[in-house]
C-alpha cells in the first residue's frame, strides 16, 4: 500500500489538490477563497499533465546528427527521452489559467465596488433587495 | 487559391479584426460597428464557401503551417461542422446588426470598443470550436469563447457581475474537466488529433482509464452547454446580461457545446462505445428526461420573459440529448437539425425580448398588456418563434421534433417519447401565457376602450436596424422548416455516422 503511494506520489498530490480546490469552490463563502480554490484546481490539472511527461533518467528529445549521414539508422525508444508535448501544452494552459484569474480578479473588484463586500451570502442578500 | 485557405480564414479573420476594433475604437468609436458588421459578413461568405466545398468535394482537411497530422494542428470540416459554421455565421451577423442600436441604450459609450472586441472574440471562439480537429485546440478555443462570455456578461445590469463570477467558477471547472479528459486520452494513445484518436481508441475500449476520460469529457462539455444538473449558472448569467449578449450567447454557445458532445460521442469515440459497451445512452436519456421536465416546470414559474427563455434553453438542450440518446439515424438527424433550428428559434425569442425591453423597459410578462397595439411587428416575430418552439408546422421546430419523436419510437424508448410530447404541451402553455398577456385585452377594459387611456395601434418604435434582423430570423425559421427535407438530404444524412 505504502509503495503504491510513494511510487505514484505525484498523482496522489494531483488528486488531493483537485479535491481541495473543488471543496473550497463549493464550500467557501468568500469569493476570493472560491477563486483561490479554482486556481488550485487548475494547477492540479497542470501538475497532472507535467507528471505524465516527466521521466527519470531520460534525455532531451533531440537526435544528434539525425539530418546528417546515417541519421535514419538511429533507433529511438520512447523510454529514452522525455516527451516534451505535455509540457508545451501546459504552457498554453498556464496562459489560460492566468487569463481566468485576471478576469476573475477584475470581476471581484467590480463586485466589491458595487456591493462593498465579497461575501457570497451578503451579496445575495443585497441583490434580493 | 483562397478557397483552400477558408477553414483558417474563418477563424483568423474575426480574431485579428477583434484586435483592430479595439485599437480603432480608441480613435473613433463610430467605426467599431461597421468593422464588426463587415467582418461577420465576410465570415458568412467564408462559411458558405466552406459548406459549398464540403457538399461538392467532401470533407476538408486543413493543416496549419503544413505540419501533417497527427503532429500538427489540423482543421477538419465535414458536413456536420459546415452546417453548424453557416448557422453560427448567419445568426451572429444578424445579431451584430441588431446590436447596433440595442447597445447604444444599454452599454456606456466609453465601453463600446471593448464590447465589440469581446463580441468578435466570442464569434472567433465559436467558429474555432466548430472547425477544429484537434482535442487540445478545442480546449483553447473553448476558453477563448468562455472568457469573452464572462467579460461580456458582466457588462449587463445589476447583479450581472456576480452572475458572471459564478459562471466563471462553473465554466472553469468544466474546462478543467475537459482538459483532464484530454490528458487521459493522451496518456492512453499519445495523440490529440481527433481523426487519429478515432483509429486508436477502439483497441482500448475495455480500459477503465478511457471510461474515466470519457466521463470527464461529458461533465466538462455538459457544464459548458448547460445540460440539466449542471445548468445552474445559465439562468442568472443569460438573464442579467445585456439583451444583445443574451441574443448572441444563448442561441450559439450552448448549441456549439451540443455539437462538441456529438463530435466526442460519435466521431472521437466510436458510437459502439457508448451504445454497446457502457449504458451511456440510457444515462443521457434519463438525464434529458428529468432535465426537460424540471426546466419546463421552472419556466412556468417565471414572470421574467428572459429568465423563462433561459429555462426553455435548458429544456432544448435536453431535446438534443434525447436525439443523441436514441442512438439511431432518425434520432441523431433530429438532434443535428435541432441544433440548427434551435439557434434560430432562440435568437428569434431573445431578440424579441431585447426589443420589448428596448421600447417598454420591462421584461415582466404581466406588464405586456396592449403590447400588440404598440409593437405589432415584434410580437408577430415572437409568435413565429414561439410556435416553432412549441412545434407547429411549417416552422422549423416541428420538423426536428418530428425526427426526435421518430427516433425515440424506433429506439423504443417510451419514456423519452412521453417526455417529448408532455413538454410540447407545457411549451404551449408557456408561450400562450405570454401571447395571451400581450394580445388579449381584459373584457371590462374593452368595453370602456374607446374613451379611456387605450394606446392606439402604431408601428413599433424599435429602430429598423433592430426590426429587420428580427424579421430575417423569423423568415429563417419558416424557410428552415420548408427546406428541412433538402437540408437533411444534402447535408445531415452525411453527417450521421455510417455505423448507426
Amino acid at each position: 500500500m505504502l509503495e503504491v503511494i510513494v511510487s505514484k506520489y505525484n498523482y496522489w498530490i494531483f488528486a488531493i489538490l483537485l479535491i481541495v480546490g473543488l471543496y473550497s469552490m463549493m464550500a467557501k463563502n468568500n469569493l476570493m477563497k472560491k477563486l483561490i480554490g479554482m486556481n488550485i484546481f487548475q494547477w492540479a490539472v497542470i501538475l497532472f499533465f507535467i507528471s505524465i511527461g516527466a521521466k527519470k533518467g531520460a534525455t532531451v528529445p533531440i537526435i544528434a546528427g539525425a539530418h546528417g549521414d546515417g541519421g535514419h539508422e538511429i533507433v529511438v525508444h520512447a523510454t529514452e527521452y522525455v516527451n516534451p508535448l505535455p509540457h508545451a501544452l501546459m504552457l498554453t494552459a498556464i496562459v489560460v489559467c492566468i487569463a481566468t484569474i485576471g478576469i476573475a480578479l477584475a470581476l471581484l473588484v467590480a463586485i466589491h465596488r458595487r456591493y462593498n463586500t465579497i461575501e457570497e451570502d451578503e451579496i445575495i442578500e443585497e441583490l434580493k433587495r | 487559391m483562397i478557397l483552400e485557405q477558408l477553414p483558417a480564414l474563418i477563424v483568423v479573420t474575426p480574431l485579428i479584426l477583434s484586435l483592430v476594433v479595439n485599437v480603432v475604437g480608441l480613435w473613433d468609436k463610430r467605426l467599431c460597428f461597421p468593422i464588426v458588421a463587415v467582418t461577420l459578413f465576410a465570415c458568412l461568405i467564408w462559411a458558405i464557401g466552406i459548406l459549398w466545398r464540403v457538399i461538392d468535394h467532401g470533407t476538408i482537411h486543413y493543416c496549419f503551417g503544413n505540419w501533417q497530422p497527427p503532429w500538427g494542428i489540423e482543421y477538419v470540416i465535414d458536413h456536420l461542422n459546415a452546417l453548424v459554421l453557416v448557422s453560427v455565421a448567419v445568426v451572429s451577423l444578424l445579431v451584430a446588426i441588431y446590436a447596433k442600436r440595442a447597445v447604444d441604450q444599454e452599454i456606456p459609450e466609453s465601453k463600446l470598443p471593448q464590447f465589440y472586441t469581446l463580441f468578435l472574440l466570442q464569434v472567433t471562439g465559436l467558429f474555432g470550436i466548430t472547425a477544429t480537429g484537434d482535442m487540445f485546440n478545442l480546449y483553447v478555443l473553448l476558453e477563448i469563447a468562455s472568457f469573452s462570455a464572462y467579460a461580456i456578461i458582466a457588462m449587463g445590469e445589476r447583479g450581472a457581475d456576480f452572475a458572471a463570477f459564478r459562471y466563471l467558477i462553473f465554466g472553469t471547472i468544466g474546462a478543467c474537466a475537459y482538459l483532464l479528459g484530454v490528458g487521459y486520452l493522451y496518456i492512453l494513445t499519445g495523440s490529440l488529433n481527433m481523426a487519429d484518436l478515432t483509429q486508436l481508441l477502439p483497441k482500448l475500449f475495455y480500459s477503465k482509464a478511457l471510461l474515466v476520460g470519457f466521463s470527464f469529457f461529458l461533465v466538462g462539455v455538459g457544464i459548458k452547454m448547460g445540460i440539466f444538473p449542471l445548468h445552474t449558472w445559465l439562468p442568472d448569467a443569460y438573464t442579467l446580461a445585456p439583451s444583445t449578449v443574451s441574443a448572441l450567447l444563448a442561441p450559439l454557445y450552448t448549441k456549439v457545446g451540443a455539437y462538441v458532445i456529438i463530435r466526442i460521442i460519435f466521431t472521437v469515440f466510436d458510437p459502439s462505445f457508448s451504445i454497446k459497451l457502457y449504458p451511456v445512452m440510457d444515462i443521457l436519456g434519463w438525464i434529458a428526461a428529468i432535465g426537460i421536465m424540471f426546466a419546463c416546470i421552472m419556466a412556468l414559474a417565471q414572470s421574467d420573459l428572459k429568465r423563462m427563455l433561459c429555462y426553455v434553453i435548458v429544456a432544448e438542450m435536453g431535446y438534443i440529448l434525447i436525439g443523441i440518446a436514441s442512438a439511431n439515424r432518425l434520432g441523431l438527424t433530429g438532434a443535428i437539425l435541432h441544433i440548427v433550428n434551435d439557434m434560430f428559434m432562440m435568437a428569434c425569442l431573445f431578440t424579441v425580448a431585447g426589443a420589448i425591453f428596448y421600447q417598454t423597459g420591462t421584461r415582466n410578462i404581466y406588464q405586456f398588456r396592449y403590447l400588440h397595439r404598440t409593437m405589432p411587428v415584434t410580437l408577430a416575430v415572437f409568435v413565429v418563434g414561439a410556435l416553432s418552439v412549441v412545434g407547429v408546422p411549417p416552422m422549423c421546430g416541428f420538423f426536428s421534433k418530428w425526427y426526435l419523436i421518430l427516433g425515440t419510437i424506433q429506439a423504443e424508448k417510451w419514456v423519452l417519447l412521453a417526455v417529448l410530447l408532455i413538454s410540447s404541451l407545457i411549451y404551449a402553455i408557456l408561450f400562450f401565457r405570454v401571447i395571451e398577456n400581450a394580445y388579449l385585452e381584459p373584457r371590462e377594459a374593452h368595453a370602456s376602450a374607446h374613451d379611456s387611456g387605450h394606446p392606439a395601434v402604431t408601428l413599433d418604435k424599435v429602430p429598423w436596424s433592430m426590426l429587420v434582423p428580427m424579421l430575417l430570423i423569423a423568415a429563417g425559421i419558416i424557410l428552415l422548416g420548408i427546406f428541412s427535407g433538402k437540408i437533411i438530404m444534402h447535408i445531415i444524412q452525411f453527417a450521421v455516422p455510417e455505423s448507426l
